[in-house]
């Protein structure tokens, strides 16, 4: 039995309503935890006087310097003693998930009982960064807690200026659309830098996120610094089972709305049988309708936004030759206001062994170069923003490509005199590359 | 005492916690079905099928509810499950006959079942006064009120496309961008504490975080601290992390800001950021009655009015700003017209006028 409850009317009329309540969870918590009931006594002033009051500080396991996030109280009565002494430490563990947030039920209970055992029993699954974060320990459990949680396989993610916990989507392990194996690139560039995560050295945050086709589940084009998108280059496959199942159950009313009309680039058409059969070789996808019908695709003109992949389940899916987009300088408001990620790479073919190796020896030499130019408190697309796409991109070895912009220089200030140069090696990539 | 030097393992491997017939179909997906709210069916090319239940839960669990989802999963799902980036859980099963009984233990646990397809999905969060050491208003508790209005919408998937909601304690936005936002927006510049700045913030740093540079380092009652220029100032909040005393949080300036039309993913359109359509809502817990009712109020105009498979983002742009501020009931006012760098291209510039 734990000490006497707090008072919590505010908090208590968040217990009503259908929504599963946090709160219902730390009462339950309360019961036997007097870290618990402090904390409600906590957060209910905080309802009160709609103030926060912890502060940061300086907490850690041995041997990393980061992956703690301290959390001291700042509530004090006169005498500067806390009013809630029981929750005067409330420190957070970021663990990073397996990859894709996969679980079986004896991992989730050995975790409930060693946070049961070293903390407050309070646990979510998970951070916008995507940890497993462990809330409400104490200063001296920290290590006990940390050590049980790692001789389990998990490991602490990143906080501060570090390489950070990532995320990729559900991705092969159940969806059709996936051009990749997002969970063995988030694992093969992860655990090639974790340096970077635990002992922070970095000028700032930077993360990788990993989404395995464009509809970008996991948000990685707005919040990663390395986005890595998955994507094919050759035609979309299709599936006539699956097209003619969606024609006969939505009919042409549907398929003209929701599929032809919304097209971004009017890459799709609707044919008679003969004309799209003469269509159908180096760049049109066709797809069966019905006996007369065809869905048309020129994959020339297809951006690969992947709507139509969403409308017609199964008929219309990925090419064969899968890789990925690589996407860098996606971040938050602070502080040049929020910021997409751009293309670096339009395509990076990611299958074979060495496909991986070069996905991350490109993420190393990013970090590197993040590493060595990037001004304190500066995230690489800022980085980016400062000193020009153009110079990023010759650091890494990387050519320019039209993919990389939306349109071309609308202004004349720039000056010019390497432009034969500049021609040369754009012919000798396309005579290489033909 | 020796101590315990960390095994650096990094991501753990999802394999071994794969459902096994996700784990034998891996990469070999072919098609997925959307039975009925809150169900998925997908196939893979060796003709398996796995169902899959999605149940929207509070994302703080205390363990005896984290528990109670691994008994459930114990007992009706092959004791496999995952999370996915909202916070909902999905249980797997090989056996449709699993559906019916997993979905009834859940309910009556009292997960709902939905969030699938075109629901409004649980809302992306922070951890506010719970956690964070700058919070403006909470996280959870904002999160469960407006769920709590909003459960209809997850379970029943009526929306004319899917509706992704996040929610952010303070303006650097860690809920992250959605359809619609519901992000802290302070009002006054910061109050200065000028007893403590000098032993707390290391000023340069303070001074090089102000985006527009309305911070300069000044003596204060002959103690060294920083000054404001207030006309410059525009309340972002930005000083207040590297420096606490900086005090931007105040329970009656501090108010909730609501943005719409952000979508990461390219379908149709580019991804794009939200926008700021309605602010001065009062930041008034326990369940902040103004910030659901304009969230509500904007998502069944959309409901209404939008055409199948257009976001928020899409619909508005199909339909104008000008009808949306009018469709919505939202009043349009000079702070909606941007100023910050690179504004000019938020402009109209063509007479491509609605009437």
């Amino acid at each position: 039995m734990a000490k006497k409850t707090h008072d919590t009317p505010m908090l208590d009329e968040l217990e009503g309503g259908p929504w599963p309540s946090f709160v219902t969870g730390l009462k339950r918590l309360a019961k036997d935890n007097d870290m618990m009931v402090d904390l409600m006594g906590q957060l209910e002033t905080s309802y009160r006087t709609r103030k926060g009051y912890w502060k940061g500080g300086t907490v850690g396991v041995f041997g990393y310097g980061g992956g703690v996030i301290p959390r001291f109280t700042e509530l004090k009565d006169e005498n500067g003693k806390p009013v809630y002494p029981d929750a005067a430490e409330f420190h957070t563990l970021r663990v990073q998930p397996p990859a894709g947030m996969h679980y079986d039920t004896k991992t989730l209970r050995k975790l409930c009982d060693i946070w049961e055992k070293h903390g407050s029993g309070l646990i979510a699954f998970h951070g916008q960064s995507g940890d497993i974060m462990f809330q409400g320990i104490r200063t001296d459990k920290v290590q006990d807690a940390f050590d049980e949680l790692n001789e389990n396989g998990f490991d602490l993610g990143g906080a501060g200026p570090a390489l950070r916990t990532s995320m990729s989507c559900v991705g092969a392990a159940r969806c059709e659309l996936s051009c990749y194996d997002e969970a063995r690139a988030l694992r093969e560039v992860i655990n090639n830098n974790l340096d970077e995560m635990h002992r922070p050295a970095l000028p700032y945050k930077f993360k990788f996120k990993f989404s395995g086709c464009p509809n970008d589940c996991v948000n990685s084009i707005q919040r990663s610094d390395f986005a890595t998108i998955g994507t094919w280059r050759d035609n979309m496959q299709v599936n006539h089972q699956y097209s003619r199942a969606y024609f006969s159950a939505h009919g042409m009313t549907d398929l003209v709305n929701d599929v032809v009309a919304r097209c971004p680039t009017k890459a799709i058409q609707v044919m008679k049988r003969g004309e799209a059969d003469a269509k159908a070789g180096p760049q049109h996808s066709v797809a069966e309708l019905d006996d007369e019908l065809r869905l048309v695709i020129d994959n020339k003109d297809c951006v690969r936004c992947t709507h139509c992949l969403n409308v017609v389940r199964g008929g219309l899916l990925p090419g064969k030759q899968r890789g990925v987009t690589i996407l860098v300088g996606g971040k938050g408001v602070l502080k040049i206001g929020s910021s997409m990620g751009t293309v670096i790479v339009p395509f990076m073919k990611l299958e074979t062994d060495e496909d991986y190796e070069k996905l991350k020896e490109l993420a190393r030499s990013v970090l590197d170069f993040f590493a060595e130019n990037a001004l304190e408190h500066e995230r690489v697309g800022e980085t980016v923003d400062r000193i020009g796409l153009v110079n990023f991109l010759e650091a890494l070895g990387l050519d320019v490509d039209p993919n990389m912009i939306s349109e071309p220089r609308g202004n004349p200030y720039v000056r010019t005199d390497g432009w034969d140069a500049e021609v040369a090696k754009w012919q000798s990539r396309k005579k290489d590359a033909a | 005492m020796s101590m315990r030097q960390p095994i650096e393992s990094g991501a753990p491997d999802p394999m071994p916690l794969l459902h096994p017939l996700l784990r034998k179909n891996y990469g070999k997906w072919i098609y997925h079905d959307h039975p009925r709210p809150g169900v998925l069916m997908h196939r893979a090319a060796s003709g398996d099928e796995v169902w899959t239940v999605k149940a929207g839960t509070q994302r703080q669990m205390d363990v005896h509810t984290v528990r109670k989802l691994c008994d459930i999963a114990d007992q009706f799902a092959d004791g496999h499950v995952r999370f996915t980036t909202r916070s909902n859980i999905e249980y797997m099963v090989a056996d449709p006959a699993k559906v019916d009984p997993l979905i009834a233990a859940l309910t009556e646990a009292g997960f709902p079942i939905g969030g699938t397809a075109n629901s409004v999905s649980m809302i992306a969060h922070t951890q506010g006064w719970l956690h964070c050491d700058i919070p403006g208003t909470d996280a959870s508790g904002v999160t469960k009120a407006l769920m709590d209005e909003l459960h209809q919408e997850f379970v029943k998937c009526e929306m004319p496309n899917r509706v992704k909601l996040s929610t952010s304690c303070c303006e650097i936005n860690c809920g992250g961008q959605a359809d619609i936002a519901v992000i802290v927006q302070y009002t006054k510049p910061p109050k200065i504490n000028h007893d403590l700045v000098a032993n707390v913030c290391e000023r340069p740093a303070v001074v090089a975080r102000c985006p527009v540079a309305a911070i300069r380092p000044a003596l204060v009652n002959g103690k060294p601290s920083l000054e404001i220029d207030e006309k410059k100032c525009m309340c972002c909040g930005a000083c207040y992390p590297p420096c606490p005393p900086m005090q931007i949080n105040d329970p009656d300036t501090t108010k909730i800001a609501i943005w719409v039309g952000g979508k990461n993913s390219n379908a149709r359109g580019k991804p794009t950021f939200h926008k700021l359509v309605a602010s001065g809502l009062p930041n008034n817990p326990p369940r902040w009655p103004e910030a659901a009712a304009v969230v509500k109020k904007i998502l069944l105009t959309y409901k209404a009015d939008a055409r199948s498979w257009e976001r928020m983002i899409d619909w508005i742009e199909r339909i104008g700003w000008g009808r949306f501020f009018e469709k919505t009931g939202l009043p349009f006012t000079k702070y909606h017209i941007d100023d910050w760098r690179g504004a000019r291209r938020t402009l109209n510039a063509s007479t491509h006028i609605r009437f």
